[in-house]
């Protein structure tokens, strides 16, 4: 496509994001997943950057994940998301940010589903009064958690002590991004950059040195898709997506993926120790596997964090390599240490995909 | 490992490694084959369609995709009515066109 194309599309999907004082809600699935990821970003929102986001313990699923397996009708996602938004009220906060990308999609398709039909919205305001007594104002803007670190990218890249550089060849490093589904292929107007041509997590792989890599299936789904993995008969087709994505990827060399869903990460990085057992393939260097972030980890490496405090012990592909090619220190014998020196045993190395 | 599921094939096509040799020496004897605007009345009007899923429309296409094997198998269903000629809007003789697809990949 022709770069002045591109920018006209860019303009049409410019995103508005306040600068400050965020309601912040958590994933169901992620702090069991990427554990650092979360706690990451709200050190570096709170800690690194001074801003104001506010947390409250109460606060519950939106309903995404079992909305979309088809297991609860409509209203009950939409009395849970009004908890949320009551909670959020509740704290004296306008503007809500989520860390998951479902929950992102579900929360705007509930407030395009409210102004389009208002009376639904009067009826889940009663509802929620007669199952819990509260009452919650819509916000006034709603963020996913990668937006934010998107909006900061250059106080962090200021901030940053690595960059995604390769050390030995002082190349950049080529980067695959991947977006989640429902980040805006729902509704392209509520994403930076729309469903085409999403820039929020290219803008963060340039502000911090890297290149990013176009291949054939880039928009394609990582495969999770929620009933693609949850009914276990469907799990063939989830694990041939993911197969495919790797596949077009292959020839370009990617040294790593960077996602901002909870799932994406989790199956682009699980699946290619299944591909590797069942096709004897592997997609990296030397037998390794392409080692998959979340953004808020590369935000912690680039910031200098140490490696195991962001979790990266539990991904399935090695971070090793690429941690030597950028040339962050890590320790190999704290990998398995966890809170308090707490030894988090050595789990069974696979046969096929290299770990170290 | 068997871990109770399997990766499927993909169906992608990758026109970058589709030999067309054959197809565009078929296209010479057969220029009314680049006529086709798929628009399907072929396989519409088809009586074998129903039964085995013989469609011209689908023939054509495949070819450019490179899946004659698929094309052969399809077209010896076929029964020389003669019904898609008459639909066609752009006037191929289809008919005819099948009779030369049929000679030309049972040559290869």
């Amino acid at each position: 496509m022709i770069y002045q194309g591109k920018q006209k599309i860019w303009a049409d999907y410019q995103k508005e994001i306040p600068d400050d004082h965020w309601y912040y809600v958590r994933s169901c699935i992620r702090q069991n997943f990427f554990p650092g990821a979360e706690k990451m970003f709200l050190e570096i929102c709170r800690n690194v950057l001074k801003k104001d986001f506010h947390e409250n313990e109460n606060h519950t699923t939106c309903g995404g994940i079992a909305y979309h397996c088809d297991t609860i009708p409509q209203e009950t996602v939409m009395t849970i998301v009004a908890r949320q938004f009551a909670l959020m009220t509740e704290a004296g906060y306008e503007n809500y940010v989520c860390s998951c990308i479902t929950s992102f999609g579900n929360y705007i398709e509930i407030l395009e589903t409210w102004n389009e039909f208002p009376e639904l919205e009067t009826k889940i305001r009663e509802m929620l009064w007669k199952a819990c007594r509260r009452e919650f104002n819509k916000p006034k803007y709603v963020a996913h958690a990668s937006d934010l670190i998107y909006k900061y990218r250059n106080l962090i890249a200021e901030r940053a002590k690595f960059r995604l550089v390769n050390k030995h060849t002082g190349e950049p490093l080529k980067v695959v991004e991947h977006i989640g589904c429902h980040y805006s292929k729902m509704f392209p107007s509520k994403g930076v950059g729309g469903a085409e041509y999403p820039y929020v997590l290219c803008g963060m792989i340039e502000s911090w040195g890297g290149n990013v890599i176009d291949y054939p299936e880039r928009r394609h789904c990582c495969g999770y898709g929620f009933r693609q993995y949850h009914v276990k008969a469907n799990r063939g087709y989830s694990i041939s997506n993911t197969h495919k994505k790797f596949e077009s990827m292959e020839p370009y060399h990617p040294d790593m993926i960077i996602t901002n869903c909870p799932g994406c990460p989790y199956f682009m990085d699980r699946w290619q120790y299944a591909i590797a057992e069942m096709e004897g393939k592997t997609y990296g260097e030397n037998g390794y596997g392409i080692p998959v972030f979340t953004y808020e980890e590369v935000a912690g490496l680039v910031l200098g964090y140490d490696p195991w405090d962001l979790g990266l012990q539990l991904h399935q592909v090695a971070v090793e390599p690429l941690l030597d090619k950028i040339g962050i220190e890590y320790d190999p014998a704290r990998k398995y240490e966890g809170v308090n020196h707490k030894d988090l045993q050595r789990p069974e190395l696979p046969g096929v995909l290299r770990c170290c | 490992m068997d871990f109770g599921f399997k990766i499927s094939p993909s169906s992608a096509v990758n026109l970058d490694n589709v030999d067309l040799s054959l197809y565009d020496r078929l296209a010479e004897v057969e220029p009314d084959i680049r006529k086709c605007i798929a628009c399907g009345s072929c396989s519409a009007s088809c009586p074998a369609n129903r039964f085995s899923g013989m469609s011209v429309r689908k023939a054509i296409l495949g070819l450019q995709r490179g899946k004659e094997k698929e094309v052969a198998k399809m077209l010896s269903t076929c029964m020389l009515c003669g019904k898609c000629s008459m639909v066609c809007p752009r006037g191929i003789n289809t008919r005819h066109l099948i009779l030369s697809i049929c000679k030309f990949y049972k040559e290869d």
